[in-house]
């Protein structure tokens, strides 16, 4: 039971994809325009990749070493296109909005990562759990982004106004530079609060990770 | 005229790096170098003119006489990987030049991004066959415009006295930001003129 909790929160926390990996990030700029936005991203790539994981995780005893990867990427393709159709047909505003960005769920490295890592080694209840934790990882980044994005670009929170009367947004930050330039600070000040914990004598737990952008790329 | 706009569309107005988010992962993970940043560009076109024309065949002469447009993202993926798979096999027997210079970058492009997103682009614009190649060739070019300028930066960042906690994708981060505003004057240049 342990194990399974610190699975989860290994995700959330630990290797979060977005801040600690950096990895799978052309959907985090791209759709982080307006919270909501950011939330059904979070929830599409939580589906594919929770659903993913269990099935490879089955399958894994019966899978040949030679063909796994095409095999992995047929998954994930079937998955996505299940998101895509149910996201078409029940949220179609969404849909249109995050486009293009639900089929590329697919190529998501975030996703054939973990299938590769954790899904094709271990058992299924650890997989729903790695599925669940990454997947809460990258919505919690998203939001994040989506909320410094969204409140100071339209002064607005999930479309509610939360800034004073004489605020004027500044409308770069819902445009692309905003998005680059919000990621870098906050991939920044992860790096700054992540060294300061870890030279206090008692919060040494995450020095292993490494900071952000330095363990993985690509 | 109309592929002249798709050209300059392409490659300035909206580029995949700096508008519409598309390869970010070798944009960020190979552009250390200018070097290994064209090898990756040359990659990259050569796959997305390849995957363009063979995704639009896909689509016109199979998915959509069978009604099976649902099945895209499946059937796209697949072409588009054992497509890499096989121009590398061809690129090994033909020209082993090419392949030493090419190698290395040729399986990363199956999960980038950016060939994914012009087969799917084509389709929703509904390009011709010939608009749909050029419309990758373009747009790929307009790609490794992005990653040369940012190789060129970024090799420069040796000199400079960058603070410990932005030092790696922060940076890159923040500097693709700045290049992407400078960007958006193509967009006033070419208004009136094309669009």
């Amino acid at each position: 039971m342990g194990r399974m909790v610190s699975t989860f929160f290994n995700g959330v926390i630990n290797e979060n994809p977005t801040l600690r990996l950096v990895i799978g990030m052309c959907p985090v700029l791209a759709v982080t325009t307006a919270v909501v936005n950011g939330f059904w991203m979070g929830v599409a790539v939580i589906f594919v990749l929770t659903a993913s994981n269990i099935l490879i995780s089955l399958l894994r005893n019966v899978t040949p070493a030679q063909v796994r990867i095409p095999f992995f990427i047929v998954v994930i393709a079937t998955f996505t296109t299940i998101a895509d159709l149910v996201l078409a047909a029940f949220q179609p505003d969404i849909h249109a909005t995050l486009g293009l960005f639900i089929p590329l769920i697919v190529v998501n490295c975030i996703i054939l990562g973990r299938a590769e890592a954790v899904a094709s080694r271990n058992t299924v209840p650890l997989s729903i759990m790695d599925g669940l934790g990454m997947g809460t990882g990258f919505t919690l980044a998203l939001i994040i982004l989506a909320s410094i994005r969204e409140i100071l670009g339209a002064g607005t929170w999930f479309g509610l106004p939360v800034m004073p009367e004489g605020f004027e947004p500044a409308v770069v930050m819902i445009l692309p530079p905003g998005a680059f330039v919000s990621l870098g600070f906050l991939l920044g000040a992860m790096n700054l609060i992540t060294a300061r914990l870890s030279n206090r004598p008692m919060g040494s737990k995450s020095q292993s990770s490494g900071s952000a952008g330095q363990k993985l790329e690509g | 005229m109309e592929f002249i706009a798709i050209i300059v569309g392409g490659i300035f107005i909206n580029n995949y790096i700096f508008s519409r988010f598309l390869g970010l992962c070798p944009f960020l993970g190979v552009s250390k170098q200018i070097e290994t940043a064209s090898g990756m560009g040359m990659a990259v076109v050569f796959v997305m003119a390849l995957a363009s024309a063979v995704t639009w065949l896909i689509q016109h002469f199979i998915l959509v006489p069978l009604e099976l447009e649902y099945m895209q993202t499946v059937a796209f993926i697949l072409v588009i990987a054992s497509l890499v798979q096989f121009v590398e096999m061809v690129i090994m027997k033909v020209s082993p030049e090419l392949y030493q210079a090419l190698g290395i970058y040729l399986p990363l492009i199956t999960t980038n991004c950016a060939v994914l997103g012009v087969a799917i682009l084509n389709v929703t614009e509904d390009y011709g066959f010939l608009a749909a190649v050029v419309n990758g060739t373009a747009s790929a070019l307009g790609w490794t415009l992005a990653i040369l300028l940012f190789a060129g930066i970024r090799e420069r960042w040796v000199f400079n006295d960058i603070p410990a906690s932005m030092q790696g994708f922060p940076i890159a981060l923040v500097s693709t930001g700045l290049m992407s505003i400078a960007f958006f004057g193509f967009q006033g240049l070419f208004r009136g003129i094309l669009f």
